[in-house]
């Protein structure tokens, strides 16, 4: 009996998957009154097109928790493989999540079969994880990338749908972006003229929806080579900046201090034999 | 009513010159009325590593529980204590695995890495990191703490002026939002020492 109580008692960490034993607090709190807590989210435009050689992907840089920007520089574009690249929208941590855990699906994949992943293995992975949670993961990811087939490009939205298309946009910029994408794009696009038109995109989304803002991030995937253009454009620079700085002339009061040193010190005391004496 | 405002708490984390400074609030409040004035909402992980926990009080403990006892098992097997990239990774997934039923709390993750070199990090509620490279901010005073560190942060402070700015960012804030406050406790880490601070605010 005191055995099989200090096993249950024992707290060894998980071995993996999600945990629900806070959950009839956290409803009985939301009856009492007390309503959950909003997550970050990516207010977001991610776009993505193919040009004659690959695959562009673009994002801003925004990351929003309510009206309140809470990250002005977040990585949007996450690696999935080499020469696979996923933009995330929705709720950040989904979207870090549920790319970060294909990601590692898809290298213990490559181990195993000894080739390059294909666009469209992390495109079914990506959709049975999504559809299984029944779009309880806030997560809508556009996905692209150059294997062995060509390029490819897929929109994949929260409940586990996808759509596979020359361009693609998602987010709450995606109206605005597609709008760009709708007049300009053509086939056949050069690499320059490609970049061009996804940072035009990004950037109509930045200056007229108010969930997405900072930098413009690019990713451009072609057959053998990648370039991860981080903060490829910075149309927001702050530069009212007052040169001098905050000086402080009335000092903070302080009630104790207490000073811990890091580094031991220790003596060494040469030719002290002293206990032999 | 959120829930985030049952305690009340203010958590600041800035990088200096191969130094970084942590600094919270000090007051534990059941809604409106105040029952401590010296509550500690930062814990120190190792030497060179530092948790900040704001939200409700109850999961910030809690969670610093855990959080300990996974990095006392990694000391352990490794023989070494944690690299802070290595300990916000780590509360991301404790925080993550509770995705539909979260612990109420953000937590501010400040350490000295390789090399000297100052890392922080903050969180929502179900871990989505946020790796910034010159403060962050969290508690129920985060909107004027954001507003005030903007204005004030300069890059590479040494340790007294980055202590100067945290210490006028935080206590700035805190008298405009009735939830935190009641003085000030700052951490100020350089690679050879660790200096703690009480500072005297307003008590209202």
């Amino acid at each position: 009996m005191e055995f099989k109580m200090a096993q249950a008692a024992a707290e060894v960490p998980p071995k993996g998957g999600f945990s629900f034993d806070l959950c009839r607090r956290n409803e009985m709190l939301s009856n009492k009154g007390v309503p959950p807590p909003s997550f970050r989210k990516t207010g977001t435009t991610i776009v993505g097109l193919i040009f004659q050689d690959g695959v562009i992907l673009g994002a801003d840089t925004r990351a929003t928790e309510g009206p309140i920007v809470c990250d002005k520089n977040c990585e949007k574009i996450h690696y999935m493989a080499p020469n696979i690249y996923c933009c995330g929208a929705g709720t950040a941590a989904d979207t870090k999540a549920v790319t970060d855990m294909v990601s590692s699906q898809l290298q213990l994949h490559r181990y195993h079969t000894g080739r390059e992943s294909r666009v469209v293995t992390a495109l079914t992975l990506l959709k049975y994880h999504l559809f299984n949670y029944q779009g309880y993961f806030q997560a809508a990811l556009v996905l692209g990338g150059v294997d062995a087939n060509g390029p490819h490009l897929h929109t994949i939205y929260p409940h586990g749908s996808t759509d596979t298309l020359p361009l693609a946009t998602m987010g709450s910029g995606s109206l605005a972006a597609m709008a760009v994408f709708e007049s300009k794009y053509h086939e056949g696009l050069t690499k320059a003229e490609g970049i061009n038109l996804v940072c035009e995109a990004i950037c109509s989304g930045i200056f007229n929806d108010l969930g997405i803002g900072s930098n413009v991030d690019v990713c451009v995937i072609t057959k053998g080579h990648k370039e991860y253009l981080r903060n490829h454009q910075l149309p927001n620079p702050r530069t009212y900046v007052n040169s001098k700085g905050f000086s402080f002339p009335k000092k903070t009061e302080v009630l104790l201090t207490r000073v811990t040193p890091l580094e031991e010190k220790v003596e060494v005391i040469e030719g002290g034999d002293a206990m032999e004496e | 009513m959120s829930i985030f405002e049952y305690n009340g708490s203010a958590l600041i984390a800035m990088v200096g010159k191969n130094c970084f400074a942590i600094a919270s609030d000090r007051r534990l409040g059941v809604q409106l009325q105040t029952i401590a004035t010296d509550f500690q909402r930062i814990y120190k992980i190792h030497d060179r590593l530092f948790l900040g926990l704001s939200g409700l009080a109850t999961d910030a403990q809690t969670l610093y529980q855990r959080l300990v006892f996974r990095h006392k098992l990694y000391q352990l097997r490794e023989e070494r204590d944690m690299k802070p990239e290595t300990f916000a990774s780590l509360v991301s997934a404790v925080l993550y695995e509770k995705r539909f039923g979260p612990y109420f709390c953000q937590p501010v993750i400040a350490g000295l890495g390789e090399e000297d070199k100052p890392f922080i990090c903050t969180m929502d509620s179900i871990g989505a990191k946020e790796l910034a490279k010159d403060f962050v901010v969290a508690g129920t005073a985060s909107e004027s703490l954001y507003g005030a560190c903007e204005a004030m942060f300069k890059p590479d402070m040494e340790a007294e002026e980055l202590f100067e700015t945290i210490s006028q960012a935080l206590l700035s804030s805190v008298d405009r939002d009735c939830l935190s406050g009641w003085g000030g406790h700052v951490y100020v880490i350089t690679p050879t020492e660790v200096k703690e601070r009480i500072l005297k605010g307003r008590m209202d």
